[in-house]
């Protein structure tokens, strides 16, 4: 079993890919909540290898089963997305905010693999076995979520409904 | 395309080819080529860039919740199974207890000398190797089941001793083919893998047993959904792993072990 200190630091990380999954931070820490029990019940199928890869697999098998629970997806309606402690330039706050939002637009197969691969870092092989799909899967999905956010960014670029945020 | 660097790639090379080269993921060469024909192609070139600056600001927008404290509530999370996992190995230990007596009690019934085997650890092996590699689309087996004399052979020789394959399309399973994997001890083991007109997959997993010659009857172990029945008979050690129901993977395993023992 990966021994509890390993487990504790994984933490930080599950809550901002569980955050940029779900949009609310809030539903993010109970996703973590969730996936670290999960986890912890299932120690006995631990195997030495990628800690997080392993732990991420547990957050997509909770994740999908919450889901269902649900029915769908629940977003929060835009202005209520809440806000993240962002530590980025103000000048780039603005844009910052329409990504969060982008995102939220995406497919959750798109969203998904769009996150593993850029903000986990994980090989396109590696998000494949989390995800449970095949690699050509992964490679389509990352295509199709990448040029997605594109427009959707593209269309908010001097878009006149944009909302200021101070 | 490395060869070509200004041949047209086709949808999906293409597709491919703009996500690793985002995500750095080509080699130098691949690279190089990749550049070329990029500034051939201004509109994948804009691409490329709007979705780098995109992965760096969607790395930027979460990277700061990395760095805020983790609620107290997470780590306790974490630290309940610590103070959980004393009692879990107690259970654990009986059971292990009762099954070691059942176990001691039935090798006595059957007059085989009492099988104080390293069975669970490989059963649960076989579990695990079943758990990987069934879900494989692409890559389910080395050898594929066209082969099938050569694939025998070749495990064959690496376990050390005569191996066969069973013909399970009686249950309405054809081999897919087989692949060669390290055991716990480090020793080759063979696995075969079977499916059937629905996609559902058993292997067999079969290792060798340095102790000697051996006969058990079927155990039955269960590891999460995957169903195992496994048996030693001679210098093997054989397990069948499914997601099936136990009485069909018994009827299963016991033409295994006739087929294996005509």
């Amino acid at each position: 079993m990966p021994i509890q200190q390993d487990i504790v630091a994984e933490i930080p990380r599950l809550r901002r890919f569980a955050r940029a999954l779900t949009g609310d931070a809030y539903r993010a820490d109970d996703l973590v909540q969730d996936t670290l029990e999960r986890a912890l019940n299932k120690w006995m199928l631990w195997r030495p290898g990628n800690l997080r890869a392993w732990l991420l697999t547990i957050m997509h098998h909770v994740f999908i089963s919450q889901t269902r629970s649900h029915k769908a997806v629940e977003y929060y309606p835009e202005e209520m997305l809440p806000e993240l402690p962002a530590r980025a330039a103000q000048d780039e706050g603005l844009a910052l905010r329409d990504l969060d939002r982008a995102l939220a637009r995406l497919s959750l197969d798109q969203r998904q693999v769009l996150l593993l691969v850029t903000l986990e870092e994980l090989s396109y092989e590696e998000t494949a076995r989390v995800l449970n799909i095949p690699v050509g899967t992964v490679m389509s999905r990352l295509y199709r979520a990448r040029e997605r956010l594109r427009a959707l960014l593209a269309s908010q670029d001097g878009n006149a409904h944009l909302r200021v945020v101070k | 395309m490395s060869g070509k660097p200004n041949a047209t790639p086709s949808v999906g090379e293409r597709e491919a080819l703009l996500s690793r080269y985002v995500d750095d993921r080509l080699d130098v060469e691949e690279r190089a080529s990749f550049e070329r024909w990029l500034h051939d192609n201004p509109e994948d070139l804009e691409r490329v860039r709007n979705w780098q600056h995109h992965d760096r600001l969607l790395r930027q927008r979460y990277d700061a919740l990395a760095h805020t404290a983790v609620p107290e509530r997470l780590l306790k999370a974490a630290k309940r199974a610590s103070r959980r996992s004393p009692v879990r190995y107690a259970v654990a230990a009986a059971w292990l207890l009762v099954g070691g007596v059942l176990g001691y009690l039935c090798a006595l019934m059957v007059e085989h000398n009492a099988p104080d085997l390293p069975e669970i650890t490989f059963w649960r092996e076989a579990a695990y190797a079943h758990a990987v590699y069934v879900p494989e689309v692409r890559h389910p087996v080395e050898v594929g089941a066209d082969q099938e004399a050569h694939l025998v052979a070749w495990l064959s020789k690496r376990l050390g001793t005569k191996l066969r394959a069973p013909h399970l399309a009686g249950f309405g399973y054809t081999m897919v083919g087989g692949r060669l994997l390290p055991g716990s001890d480090g020793s080759p083991v063979a696995q075969f893998m079977y499916q059937d007109g629905a996609g559902h997959r058993l292997t067999l997993y079969v290792r060798r047993d340095m102790a000697g010659t051996r006969e058990t009857a079927f155990r039955f172990a269960q590891e999460g959904k995957i169903s195992v029945f496994y048996w030693l008979d001679g210098p093997l050690s054989f397990a069948l792993s499914g997601e099936l129901d136990r009485a069909l993977l018994l009827d299963i395993a016991q033409k295994t072990y006739q087929q294996l023992n005509p």
